[in-house]
């Protein structure tokens, strides 16, 4: 179980929150507990809770850890919820400083958590939810049996990610319908009438009959369902797919949880580099002592090893907060140094302005990792980080460096943040082909979906949706139509 | 705490049993396993247990990378490149090879082609001692030095008393610095078994049959190593003459010439004699060849040697044909004959790979 604080550890706590406090942090009141390293991959395994529905995957995922940390190829020192309170873990084997750096690092995300808009919307009271959703669960597994449920599981599962981020709060099925309301506007065209006594003359009952008939076949035609293009795939199977109540209510759950975690997946970037930013800041300036500088530094270079040439999201974010930092502290920016075109001047470039960290805790409350890196990234960080983007060349058979050339390192990065790195898949028609089959439309960006994956995919909607369901996409640059009906995948090419 | 999360990982290992168990016939088929191996472990690459999702191709995608290079050098073979942009809350996608251990397996295999368990004989159990390097000490022997934890250490004390100088950067370790590995004792049980791989490498047996005996061998293998707490394994090849050779020669030699079983068997049984008594060991010979065997004079002196010494003393006596387009296939209507109803003497064909599954099952089926 996990234990509270010792009070040297409490000791520690309050020394370090005073610290975060005085350089301007507003976390939410913080709890730690401490737990053992199995404890710690069980937390980190359920996403970071102590407790969420009894499902495989949980056990999949503290397989790797647990296994990762055996070989030493990994441990998890700290994990944070967004929660009020947050709530934070410690290993039981930490070190004082291992401690402290950690719990440094948890106020910044703590502080994060609070103050970045993303999570604005986000439901404070997870914890709370997460264990409501767990006994939600638990009873359905016993009025239906293991089987069925993690197999509904496994399907919502599979479309999680079919969701909008962008979506500023979850929306709630029976707050909103989807009907195309009835136009206000009298659908009927009437001839004009100057006098009321020639109105049986120039609007006779046939032609109005006849009017009548034709509103009514254009309101079936121009019915679209949905009428714009849905981002909120889950939210509409929820609203239309016919399902069982308790399907309906997996469903649900694991969409919460989607949204939930959104945030998260974007703003990984500046949300690490925030909190390794902090942890750094308040060990060496403050709360580091002598015989303790060496694990620490061990400690904080670990965080920001990059292996082989993969970027590390924490040096990222880090680098790039200091280099905002040094920008604003000496007035790198605006329309004068941007037009500078001396190189020495520009270099030795100081108006000693001292904005850094008011421009920090701007960046902190209204930035994304997608505009974080749009807005911030340039080309002289580019070259200091000694970024590239690379991609897989067929002859050869192998991943090469492609350029280091800033506009396609900004693109490409952007590209890989933009919707979590994933495709964005809208629905299209609800009821399509007027035979109530789904039809999904994906955005194409210049990347394929990967096949195999997209066909189990509409197999796990269809058993969702009940009817055939089809995908445009396009593959090769050419337009294509997955469908799957249920039984058999076809393939048909389509023009465009 | 934690019960919830055992709950959670025993359902997974037995999804993944599942898998393993559906893929299991195919997997010993193409051998595709045993290149797997490492020590207690085994990776079996399990298509589909990650999520399916729609998702891009990672290839197509590319990414971007920070550190050394020009374009057009290379990342590194291969391995792909998750990029930083992906949401990796608990997401688990990357698992696609599971590490098994080879005990499991060969429940797996026990529980697929349904072979009872062996009841070990003899009574001895010997006890071996293994070493584990476990820890750190501040004693030991200069072999055992551990250099990143003395350095540390070094460093550590030289910036508490004030002596490291950042811009000479030097550190010279004084005795208390030192760390070293240490050991602790692990003590196992060895019951005592030994399997005896007898395989012919004349001319005849070319390199598709000897990629047979490579499969099915490690099946087998795995399978009595379940059985018994240790056991070893001896490796005799034979031509004319038969020798004893490493396990890497016994898979990789080829001769030419002609093919005398009998000196395989001679030499099988002088190493019981010395080695193994038969009393307290348990011992599984097994003989591969393609059938041919040089004059049926030769083949009456294999029979009398199973009949007096080697069947008598081990636990079974396997022998698997392998076919082969250029031998006769004599051998096993010989063993037929003479032994037709001694249950200890097991022989199976192995007329190609679809065949290793239904061999195994010949030979270890008995529970002997």
């Amino acid at each position: 179980m996990p234990k509270r604080l010792t009070p040297r550890l409490t000791e520690l706590q309050v020394e370090i929150e005073g610290y975060a406090r005085d350089y301007g942090l507003e976390p939410f009141s913080q709890i730690f507990e401490v737990v053992t390293y199995e404890e710690m991959n069980m937390v980190a395994a359920y996403g970071g809770f102590p407790k969420r529905y009894p499902h495989w995957r949980f056990g999949m995922e503290y397989e790797r850890l647990s296994k990762s940390y055996a070989y030493g190829l990994s441990k998890i020192y700290e994990l944070v919820i967004n929660n009020d309170p947050c709530y934070a873990y410690l290993l039981d084997t930490n070190s004082d400083v291992d401690s402290k750096t950690v719990m440094a690092h948890v106020y910044g995300h703590n502080d994060f958590f609070k103050n970045n808009f993303s999570f604005a919307h986000t439901n404070r009271k997870m914890l709370d939810a997460m264990g409501n959703h767990s006994t939600r669960v638990r009873r359905l597994i016993d009025k239906h049996g293991i089987e069925a449920v993690e197999t509904f599981i496994d399907r919502c599962y599979s479309l999680e990610n079919l969701i909008d981020p962008h979506s500023p709060f979850i929306r709630r099925v029976a707050a909103e319908s989807d009907e195309t309301e009835a136009s206000p506007r009298d659908p009927i065209h009437k001839l004009k009438v100057e006098r009321e006594y020639m109105s049986g003359y120039i609007n006779p009952e046939a032609f109005i009959a006849e009017q009548r008939e034709r509103a009514k076949v254009e309101r079936e035609q121009a019915r679209r369902f949905p009428p714009e293009p849905r981002r909120d795939v889950l939210h509409f199977l929820l609203a239309h797919a016919p399902l069982e109540p308790w399907e309906l209510d997996l469903l649900e759950i694991i969409r919460e949880e989607a949204y939930y975690f959104a945030p998260q997946g974007q703003t990984k970037i500046l949300n690490e580099g925030w909190a390794t930013y902090w942890h750094s800041k308040i060990m060496t300036q403050r709360a580091v002592r002598d015989d303790e500088i060496i694990d620490y530094a061990n400690a904080h270079a670990g965080v920001l090893a990059t292996s082989g040439r993969q970027l590390n999201p924490y040096k990222l974010g880090l680098e790039l907060l200091r280099d905002i930092e040094h920008r604003w502290d000496t007035g790198r920016f605006g329309k004068e140094f941007d037009e500078c075109r001396d190189m020495a001047e520009r270099r030795n470039w100081n108006r000693q302005l001292g904005l850094g960290r008011e421009k920090l805790f701007e960046v902190r409350k209204h930035y994304n990792d997608v505009t974080f890196i749009d807005a911030f990234l340039t080309p002289e960080f580019c070259i200091d980080q000694k970024l590239f983007t690379f991609e897989w060349k067929e002859k050869g058979d192998r991943w090469e460096i492609v350029t280091r050339a800033f506009r396609e390192v900004k693109q490409k990065l952007l590209g890989m943040l933009t919707n979590f790195g994933q495709p964005i898949i809208e629905v299209l028609d609800g009821n399509h082909e007027n035979r109530g089959e789904l039809l999904l439309v994906h955005r194409h960006e210049g990347v394929d979906l990967k096949q195999d994956h997209a066909h189990d995919t509409l197999e796990n909607l269809a058993a969702l949706w009940r009817r055939p369901v089809h995908l445009h996409t396009l593959v090769d640059e050419k337009g294509m139509l997955l469908s799957f009906d249920g039984r058999e995948h076809a393939e048909k090419a389509l023009e465009f | 705490m934690s019960s919830s999360i055992k709950q959670d990982h025993a359902r997974f290992r037995e999804i993944v049993r599942g898998r393993i168990k559906q893929n299991l016939r195919k997997y010993i088929s193409k051998g595709e396993l045993i290149g797997r191996q490492g020590k207690d472990l085994i990776s079996i690459p399990l298509p589909q247990i990650d999520v399916p999702r729609f998702r891009f191709g990672q290839k197509q995608q590319g990414g971007v990378g920070s550190g050394e290079g020009e374009p057009g050098d290379t990342m590194g073979q291969g391995e792909p490149q998750p990029g930083s942009g992906e949401a990796g809350e608990g997401e688990g996608q990357h698992v696609l090879e599971m590490d098994v251990s080879l005990d499991e397996l060969a429940s797996i295999l026990g529980e697929d082609l349904e072979l009872p368990r062996i009841e070990p004989k003899g009574k001895k159990s010997i006890e071996s001692v293994k070493l584990r390097y476990s820890g750190i000490h501040h004693v030991g022997p200069n072999a055992l030095r551990h250099f990143r934890r003395s350095f540390k250490q070094a460093l550590k004390r030289s910036i508490a008393a004030g002596t490291y100088d950042a811009k000479n950067p030097i550190i010279i370790p004084i005795r208390d610095d030192l760390r070293f590995r240490s050991w602790k004792e692990i003590r196992q049980p060895e019951s005592n078994a030994v399997i005896i791989l007898m395989m012919d490498v004349s001319g005849s047996m070319g390199d598709d049959q000897k990629e047979l005996v490579r499969i099915e061998t490690f099946w087998i293998d795995t399978w009595l190593r379940s059985q018994y707490e240790g056991i070893e394994t001896r490796y005799i090849i034979h031509d004319a003459v038969a020798r004893e050779v490493d396990r890497d020669t016994f898979f990789h030699t080829r001769e030419s010439g002609g093919t005398m079983i009998s000196s395989a068997y001679k030499l099988c049984k002088e190493i019981i004699e010395a080695e193994y008594d038969p009393e307290s060991w348990n011992i599984y010979p097994f003989h591969f060849s393609d059938g041919d065997n040089w004059s049926a004079e030769d083949s009456r002196l294999c029979l009398s040697l199973l009949k007096e010494s080697l069947v008598p003393w081990s636990n079974m006596f396997c022998y698997g044909q392998v076919d082969s387009p250029y031998g006769s296939g004599q051998f096993i209507k010989d063993l037929k004959e003479a032994f037709p109803q001694e249950e200890k003497v097991i022989w199976s064909e192995i007329p190609d790979r679809d065949g290793i599954y239904r061999s195994i099952k010949d030979f270890l089926g008995k529970g002997k």
